[in-house]
């Protein structure tokens, strides 16, 4: 499936049909509450039970924004596609929404919002959709609206997908100079799926808070060596027949064995895949009399 | 709209150095009730900026709020804090306008979705 991005403006993109599937489809639901679930965690918001007003860049329908209202907290929706924004209405979401452009500055006082969660929009901005774009210049007003928005010390988390290094940069660049601390976190890097990534700003000076937290599925330095002694084990064998023969399973009486299962497991819990702790249990070979 | 939002956004056209508060035309103006937590008022209250909460709720049509900035001490006093409540979170303003008051330009609300997107010479 090609980007979203590449296809039209959101405005025009996201239009009724659109923005119906994108709300009635189970699977998006899920990504999008897990996504803003995991934003809400990295914006670190103190741990007092106090509900705070947050700024929902990009809200759409307000899948993300629901996150929010379980957790109690006070939400403000931004989103240019009005088809979206109709959707969170009929969906009686609790936060309050606007129609508007990230790309023109958020328009709201300063200091006012203890925090700003963002789930797959930024990377909008990158692109000129219209003669009037200029990214850098859209970029810069949304940094800096967001920068004067936001209350000192707090946090804002931006999940983005962007298309390649370069507006990795960009963004991230225009982020540093309208003045926020931080980096960006990527959870699961070695799945091409689940691979997810935050930006994490702080407002502010730099400090212990704006440290920028651990990423998930991170640790993978005790794959490597495995897998070199395993190939030198069960070395290839090449054959350029057009007949060759089918690769032969490498199942023995005893079948593939615990450090295989083992091995296997470690792999998917790499791509970010659930999987079932290891305990005694694991690969056990069943009773003859089963 | 609530009340809430409506004391955080300002007008962002270009050129214009003080958006804030926002006008407003009301058409139609909705209840609808919220449960209170006083735990966010509380954090809310210092951030309010208290004469245009108070002239806006007086446009929707509720002029219970004290008219002078309250001293923190009125937080421990269930009464207003039901009154604060009240005005910031369950008046919506569903159809009408909001005007910058510097330029006069109209931003219009409908079904409680204000209109903020500016044209490509406000920018």
């Amino acid at each position: 499936m090609s980007r979203p991005e590449l296809q039209a403006p959101p405005e025009i993109f996201y239009d009724d049909t659109e923005a119906r599937k994108y709300t009635s489809s189970s699977r998006i639901m899920e990504i999008q509450a897990q996504l803003s679930e995991r934003a809400l965690e990295l914006l670190a918001l103190p741990d007092d039970d106090v509900p705070r007003l947050l700024l929902d860049i990009g809200c759409g329908s307000g899948l993300s924004g629901e996150t929010l209202s379980e957790n109690g907290h006070q939400w403000i929706g931004l989103d240019i596609s009005e088809s979206m924004l109709n959707i969170a209405r009929e969906r009686e979401v609790e936060g309050d929404l606007i129609l508007g452009d990230m790309g023109q500055g958020l328009g709201l006082r300063p200091g006012v919002i203890d925090g700003a969660i963002s789930i797959s929009a930024v990377q909008w901005l990158c692109n000129a959709d219209k003669s009037s774009h200029e990214p850098r210049l859209r970029l810069k007003a949304f940094f800096g609206s967001l920068y004067r928005c936001l209350a000192r010390g707090a946090r804002a988390v931006l999940q983005v997908y962007p298309e390649n290094d370069a507006q990795r940069e960009l963004i991230l660049s225009f982020a540093m100079r309208a003045g926020f601390a931080g980096g960006v976190v990527v959870d699961y890097p070695h799945s091409s799926k689940s691979r997810k990534e935050y930006l994490v700003l702080t407002c502010g000076p730099p400090s212990l808070s704006s440290a920028t937290p651990k990423a998930k599925g991170e640790d993978g330095e005790s794959c490597s060596e495995d897998d070199s002694s395993e190939d030198e084990e069960n070395p290839t064998v090449c054959t350029l027949d057009r007949h060759r023969p089918r690769k032969k399973q490498k199942v023995n009486k005893k079948g593939k064995g615990r450090n295989w299962v083992l091995k296997k497991k470690e792999q998917m819990r790499k791509k970010g895949n659930v999987v079932p702790p290891d305990t005694k249990y694991t690969a056990r070979k069943r009773k003859a009399r089963f | 709209m609530k009340l809430l939002t409506h004391n955080m956004l300002s007008s962002n056209i270009k050129g214009v150095t003080n958006g804030f508060p926002l006008g407003i035309e009301a058409e139609k103006v909705i209840e609808r009730s919220v449960d209170m937590n006083p735990d966010f008022l509380k954090n809310m209250f210092s951030k309010i900026e208290w004469k245009p909460l108070v002239e806006a709720s007086r446009i929707m049509g509720y002029s219970d709020l004290p008219e002078d900035v309250p001293d923190s001490s009125v937080l421990d006093s269930e009464e207003f804090l039901r009154k604060f409540h009240h005005a910031l979170l369950e008046i919506h303003l569903e159809e009408g306008a909001l005007v910058c008051p510097q330029t006069g330009r109209k931003f219009p609300v409908n079904k409680g979705i204000p209109n903020m997107l500016l044209h490509e010479d406000e920018v």
